[in-house]
């Protein structure tokens, strides 16, 4: 869609990890409001805060590897008037603290800013311990959280920089391996909407984070198929742009969802909720279908598990075929 | 200087220790033997030590109170009562469905209270994060004191902000430890050896100082000598009498997690009201 200022991605992208964005976000929330400050578990330059870091020395705290402190630490930086982002690999942060997180910083309502990278198989060789697939349910479950899951590296720097605007907890979910940048300069993004990046009739694909670039491939392959697809992506899961979602599934009918971590309370989770309750309609969801990763290369494993635009594709065929044999 | 004389804060203690009392067993569920014990630190924290202002919670000057063991918060609040955060008669509220004092509290429920809390070993890395925030602007000095359980010295989290306090010098937080001996499946030194606790935090870079937590006077003292330590955090290893001043309840771990019936409560408010039987009670 024009108005989205889209990359071009029958041609060559630029590719770039989606961390690097969060990253650039940080330092230039930094530079516009000097509440913003920092604090990392030992994970400084994996998570990209080394930027920030050395921008503002006197504005970051190294907590080492301590993730529960990581976040109550977070809590009484809020309680003071900052703007706390706290990183760590998304294995260990949230998926250690979760009760720190859920007492300290949603029920006490403290605007901290959870960042955990490394999430999703595409980790790779360092195995099932570091390729974090919960952290997505284990935020959405929470009150008062906000769960944001950027698609691009330019999309996690806008992300991040509307966080350091947003009074309310949040969690940004990253990437470590490089991905395609389908976005632009010129992009919008807001907290909470959902954006229609292909128009379609036939089936509705709502992907978030990486899967977004494989939904535009299989969107691609399937209009040669004559399958019109509309791709939405969704980067905020919690809250739900509920109305740009079903908006679609009235028009096509059925739906695919594809996201990098568990189906179960993930972003598929999250759909199949909105449509049974407003609108069923045929649902596929891919996704880690309740199991663990393993070590491999990262394009591999997504294969291995499904995770791209060939089975996208095929999941498109099979919600389309189902609607038609009614 | 003392703004009361310790017969004024002494007889203050009686009374908060009186209105926990009537609060548990109104509510019919809580804990007896921590808030009992904790009376005469809350006395001398909100009477003498804290620079804070009970018509205007929010006072950006005013000295910070983080209760990491939440579930002792009948003391906070009935001390908070007496001192004019708001009417004694809410105190009865507790743990009702609406009220502003829940079984543990609540932030965004209760103004004073400066955080949530019940989940053990939170609110030390809590006092880091906003100690190192008034250190980054460099606001004029605010005290931190940060009361704790020692059964929740278990927490793993308590060490690791031990750790960062300790690393980042901070020298505006003053913890107090409730040294009772006591938690729920029994003494401390049963369920989890906490060992030569002064030792502990010296390892890790804290100053500490050890008193009677039942002696008034000597909570103010230690507060005083903690606040002349800038250069380092402090830690007040406060050993005190779980259930202080119900002798039925003192020492005995099944009060940790229990309130009295209303019989128990009549026996425990007649011993406090005439001083165990030194004096006469002028409700009876």
């Amino acid at each position: 869609m024009s108005n989205l200022h889209l990359a071009d991605i029958t041609g060559d992208l630029e590719q770039e990890p989606i961390r690097k964005g969060f990253g650039r976000g940080l330092l230039k929330a930094g530079q516009l409001d000097v509440n913003v400050v920092a604090a990392c578990a030992d994970l400084t330059d994996s998570t990209q805060m080394s930027l920030f870091k050395a921008e503002f020395p006197e504005r970051f705290v190294e907590i080492g590897v301590a993730e529960q402190n990581l976040v109550t630490v977070g809590a009484g930086l809020a309680a003071m008037g900052k703007i706390p982002f706290v990183s760590s690999y998304a294995a260990f942060s949230p998926g250690r603290n979760w009760e720190q997180i859920r007492t300290t910083i949603c029920l006490n309502e403290r605007a901290v800013k959870v960042v955990g990278s490394h999430a999703g198989v595409s980790v790779g060789p360092d195995g099932a311990t570091h390729q974090m697939l919960e952290d997505i349910a284990l935020m959405r479950v929470l009150p008062h959280m906000v769960v944001i899951v950027p698609g691009d590296s330019l999309e996690a720097e806008r992300a991040t920089l509307a966080m350091a605007k947003d009074g309310r907890p949040n969690y940004l979910r990253l990437a470590r391996e490089a991905t395609p940048i389908i976005t632009t300069d010129k992009t919008p993004f807001e907290i909470g909407k959902a954006y229609v990046y292909e128009k379609g009739s036939d089936v509705t694909i709502i992907t978030t984070g990486t899967m977004t670039y494989q939904a535009l491939v299989a969107a691609e392959q399937l209009y040669k198929d004559g399958i019109e697809a509309e791709v939405i992506h969704c980067p905020t899961i919690k809250p739900l742009d509920a109305e740009t979602i079903l908006k679609s599934v009235k028009k096509t009918g059925c739906v695919v969802t594809a996201e990098e971590g568990q189906v179960i309370g993930g972003l598929g989770g999250a759909i199949a909720e909105l449509l049974a309750e407003n609108f069923p309609a045929h649902l596929k969801r891919i996704g880690m279908l309740d199991h663990f990763g393993e070590s491999g290369e990262p394009n591999e494993l997504l294969e291995h598990f499904g995770l791209d635009a060939k089975h996208i594709r095929l999941a498109a065929h099979e919600v389309t075929a189902k609607k038609k044999s009614e | 200087m003392p703004k009361h004389t310790v017969d004024q804060l002494e007889t203050i203690s009686t009374q908060i220790r009186e209105d926990i009392i009537r609060m548990l067993e109104h509510a019919g569920s809580g804990h007896s033997a921590g808030p009992l014990g904790l009376a005469d630190i809350f006395t001398a924290l909100y009477y003498e030590i804290l620079k804070h202002d009970p018509k205007n919670p929010d006072w950006d000057e005013r000295d910070i109170l983080l209760l990491s063991n939440g579930h002792c918060v009948p003391v906070r609040y009935a001390t908070m009562a007496n001192v004019g955060y708001f009417p004694r008669k809410e105190l009865m509220t507790l743990r009702k469905l609406g009220s502003r004092l829940q079984g543990h509290p609540e932030r965004t429920r209760l103004p004073g209270m400066e955080t949530t809390s019940g989940p053990l070993g939170c609110g030390l890395s809590q006092a880091c994060g906003m100690s190192l925030a008034m250190r980054m602007d460099q606001t004029k000095k605010r005290w931190i004191y940060v009361v704790m359980g020692d059964g929740e010295l278990d927490e793993g989290n308590v060490w690791e902000a031990a750790m960062l306090a300790g690393k980042e010098k901070l020298g505006n937080i003053i913890g107090i430890i409730d040294r009772n001996n006591i938690q729920i499946d029994g003494p401390t030194e049963h369920v989890m050896p906490l060992g030569d606790l002064k030792a502990k935090w010296e390892a890790f870079g804290w100053h500490v100082i050890e008193i009677n937590g039942n002696d008034i006077e000597a909570v103010i003292d230690a507060a005083a000598m903690g606040r002349a330590v800038v250069d380092k955090p402090v830690m007040i290893i406060a050993y005190t009498i779980p259930g202080k001043g119900v002798d039925f309840m003192e020492y005995d771990f099944h009060w940790h997690g229990a309130p009295p019936n209303h019989e128990q409560a009549k026996a425990a408010l007649h011993e406090l009201r005439t001083l165990g039987g030194k004096i006469r009670s002028e409700h009876e």
